[in-house]
């Protein structure tokens, strides 16, 4: 920079002094009165090429035609027109052929991974490791079946949900809160169900447990506690617990019952979208 | 007679809150009904002891500096309150687990965010405001403040203001309508205040002794009367009930929130900038001692930047509800408006020439001009921001949020600290600051502190906008909105920090201007007569 530093005492002050403090009759810098006349034209010529201009009962479109509902119609009919072949095969295919085609099965997943992370997320978390009360979907743990027409059809109508009679449905009863077990029951059962898969809290009413274990709660969870896949019935003699292995928790179980609900999503999603994401969650690792 | 009056008004205020109380159809309602009954009622008490004694006469010849001293410690006092709940809120989105599980419902993310933004914007920005504008407009009309104790009124009217915003938002009495969330009865209050606020102002330029009214007036003046009318237009509620805090907005729809964004883009734009820049008129070229660098330049970027700001809005509202034409209309206004807004800047720094050298021995006029640079930051930033092509890109984001902050921490702040500076020997008599290398600590601290916040929050800004567009070959989202969130951590954590060095400098600052007070020699001189300068 060459330019010759401003000489404050060539330019003359306004005259005016207000408390102690004068204006220069410096002009405006020229680059700044003209960046505001180049800003000015150019925004004449943007408001003339967009819509623009209020006018009684609508506004000028502008010349080059351009709205943000036409362009998301057209981005969202593009992405349709694309797509649309390989969605029809998926609708049609058998799924449980599906990873013999490994081109329908890859963009079955990669479209699946998009609507569990839009859908599925909030619940089964994004990784799709689950939550307390929201099962792990790695594992090959399954509550309902991990088969691929078992997905489907959990995917498609949920579980305990009011809004799909083809909702999958079971209820544990309460045995505490509707009195149909003794606290010391109760307190004998969870210690032998803790005994299963680890250490009981009170080993001492751990055989008690285990005839109360096949008066109750068999009929559902099994002779061995391995669990009824018809039923929803958790295998309660692995590790896994959906809502924590602690005792206090056990006993929370027992004595009020759980009733995860999961919504349906058949009226919520296409046919293409939900033999996705079954074929997303499928591929995590626990598919049968 | 005057105080029979008043006494009649503050007994029926005090027995409608009572009812109030009792009545309450909300915690909120009930416990600004409390507040409302003890002001009114002290109050009453204090009127009730003053009627018919013999009173001082109004020393009609000096400056009424009492209420701009009280004024500096407000803002002293809100800003380090809306900095330190900034710094929890910041660190809250890092830790979520310091939204405690025993004060939820009153001290989670969500109740204590608007806390922090009325605290810093209307708290510490307006008490700045006021007090700045009410120590600037007697020196520069040289005449005392009109209206005798109005002035005072607005002082503790503001405070009261405040004090029921601020509970009410924890408590859950909010309209949920950004940087306006005050409910109904609160709005008519501040309504009252502004309008004797106005009154002040006004009287005081028409009984000036100058010929001219000074540039810093007009822009104080710009933002009363505009921020009244903003105001009053965005908070066209009506009650549910008048026991209650709950309102409904008259405006449907899409016109509400255009309405909403007409006030809070304006917000931005008179009461953040226009206010602020006669701030910005009076004390660089005190502290510089220099006169402005350019009449011209003042005259004409005024009046654009007047005309210009009200109609940039709607670039709030890009790709929503409101229609193609408004949005046009905002960004085309909003980029319009980028050289009107520098003309401060370049007026401001400018000023300098000839006094440069000043910036290395004046850490004062060193915070006065950085905050300057911010501004010209934060007003490049904007009209960039407000272009539909970025704005697809940043709206939503981080970058928001780092945007705002570089022109409220950056250009407010600062400009408001160097104000305080300079007003604190001024307004008691010392002769200088009690620690200049204590200012120093400041700036730094404070620079420092805005450059973490700002850059970590562009770097997350543009990280989650590009992670939220981010599509695989056959157009399907590759990424959570949770895994956005989790990539966030590292950067939350640094903008924490950046909180943490701004508040540490805010309190140093407070330390500084408390020792000013009692420690600083003395001034001989006064500075309290009205005299014209010419």
């Amino acid at each position: 920079m060459t330019k010759k530093p401003v000489q404050p005492h060539d330019v003359p002050t306004t005259g005016h002094s207000w408390d102690g403090i004068e204006e220069f009759d410096n002009p405006m810098p020229r680059w700044w009165l003209w960046t505001f006349y180049i800003c000015i034209v150019w925004a004449i010529g943007y408001s003339i090429a967009y819509p623009a201009w209020p006018l009684v009962s609508s506004a000028t479109t502008g010349l080059l035609g351009w709205s943000t509902r036409a362009n998301v119609a057209a981005d969202i009919a593009a992405v349709d027109a694309a797509n649309g072949p390989i969605n029809a095969r998926l609708e049609a295919v058998d799924m449980a052929t599906l990873t013999s085609d490994p081109e329908l099965h890859g963009y079955a997943v990669s479209a699946g991974s998009a609507v569990f992370k839009t859908w599925c997320a909030q619940c089964h978390g994004s990784g799709a490791a689950g939550a307390v009360g929201y099962p792990n979907l790695l594992d090959d743990d399954w509550l309902w079946g991990g088969t691929i027409e078992d997905i489907q059809t959990t995917v498609a109508h949920g579980i305990r949900n009011e809004e799909d009679d083809d909702a999958r449905y079971s209820e544990m009863p309460a045995f505490g809160r509707d009195e149909l077990l003794e606290d010391g029951e109760i307190h004998a059962i969870a210690n032998y169900v803790l005994s299963l898969s680890g250490d009981p809290q009170d080993a001492s009413v751990v055989a008690d447990g285990q005839v109360l274990f096949a008066d109750n709660c068999t009929s559902c969870h099994g002779e061995q506690a391995q669990g009824d896949l018809f039923q929803g019935a958790p295998n309660l003699a692995d590790a896994i617990w959906l809502y924590s292995g602690s005792y206090t928790d056990v006993v929370e179980t027992i004595n009020t019952a759980r009733f995860g609900v999961m919504p349906s999503w058949s009226n919520r999603l296409s046919e293409a979208e939900i033999r996705s994401v079954t074929a997303y969650v499928h591929q995590l690792g626990g598919g049968e | 007679m005057s105080n029979y009056i008043k006494l009649i008004a503050l007994g029926l205020i005090t027995f409608f809150a009572m009812v109030g109380i009792n009545f309450a159809r909300d915690l909120a309602y009930q416990v600004h009904a409390v507040i409302i009954m003890l002001v009114a009622g002290g109050m009453f008490l204090y009127t009730l002891r003053q009627t018919d004694e013999p009173r001082a006469p109004e020393p009609s010849h000096e400056y009424l500096d009492g209420v701009v001293r009280a004024g500096v410690i407000a803002t002293a006092f809100w800003g380090v309150v809306g900095f330190l709940v900034g710094t929890f809120i910041a660190f809250q989105l890092a830790f979520p687990v310091l939204n405690f599980n025993w004060a939820e419902g009153y001290a989670n993310f969500g109740r204590l965010r608007p806390l922090h933004t009325s605290a810093v914007i209307f708290a510490f920005g307006g008490n700045a405001l006021i007090a700045s504008s009410f120590f600037i407009v007697q020196r520069t009309s040289a005449a005392r403040l009109w209206g005798g104790n109005l002035a005072w009124f607005v002082f503790w009217g503001y405070q009261l203001f405040i004090v029921l915003a601020a509970t009410g938002y924890l408590l859950g009495g909010t309209q949920s309508k950004e940087y306006a969330e005050p409910e109904w009865y609160v709005d008519i209050w501040l309504t009252v205040v502004w309008v004797s606020y106005l009154a002040v102002y006004l009287g005081t330029i028409i009984k000036r002794r100058e010929p001219h009214i000074y540039v810093a007036n007009w822009f104080f003046l710009a933002f009363i009367v505009t921020v009244a009318m903003l105001h009053v237009v965005n908070n066209l509620t009506i009650p549910v009930s008048i026991w209650g805090s709950k309102s409904v907005i008259i405006w449907p729809g899409v016109q509400d929130a255009m309405v909403q964004w007409w006030y809070g883009h304006n917000a931005v734009g008179f009461f953040l900038t226009a206010g602020f820049l006669g701030m910005m008129y009076y004390f660089i070229p005190k502290q510089a001692d220099r006169p402005v660098f350019s009449y011209k330049l003042s005259i004409i970027h005024f009046w654009a930047l007047i005309f210009i700001y009200i109609w940039a809005g709607p670039h709030h509202l890009h790709y929503t509800a409101l229609p193609d034409w408004a949005s046009t209309l905002g960004m085309v206004f909003s980029i319009v408006l980028w050289m009107p807004s520098w003309g401060g800047m370049i007026n401001g720094l400018m000023t300098l020439s000839g006094a440069w050298d000043k910036l290395r021995t004046d850490p004062v006029l060193r915070m006065l001009v950085i905050s300057v640079a911010f501004y010209g930051m934060s007003t490049f930033e904007g009209p960039m921001m407000s272009i539909r092509a970025v704005n697809s890109l940043s709206h939503y984001t981080d970058w928001t949020i780092g945007h705002v902050h570089s022109g409220a921490l950056g250009w407010n702040g600062m400009i408001t600290f160097g104000a305080l500076y300079y007003l604190t020997p001024v307004l008691w008599k010392r002769d200088r600051l009690y620690s200049l290398s204590l200012v120093s600590w400041h700036f730094w601290l404070a620079t420092i502190g805005i450059v973490l916040y700002a850059a970590s929050m562009w770097v997350t800004g543009i990280m989650e906008g590009l992670m939220w567009r981010e599509v695989d070959a056959n157009g399907f989202l590759v990424n959570s909105f949770a895994d956005t969130v989790a990539a966030k951590f590292p950067m939350y954590v640094v903008r924490g920090l950046g909180g943490v060095m701004y508040l540490t400098g805010a309190l140093i600052m407070c330390y500084n201007l408390v020792m000013t007070v009692r420690k600083a020699p003395a001034k001989e001189a006064s500075l309290s007569v009205a005299v014209p300068a010419e």
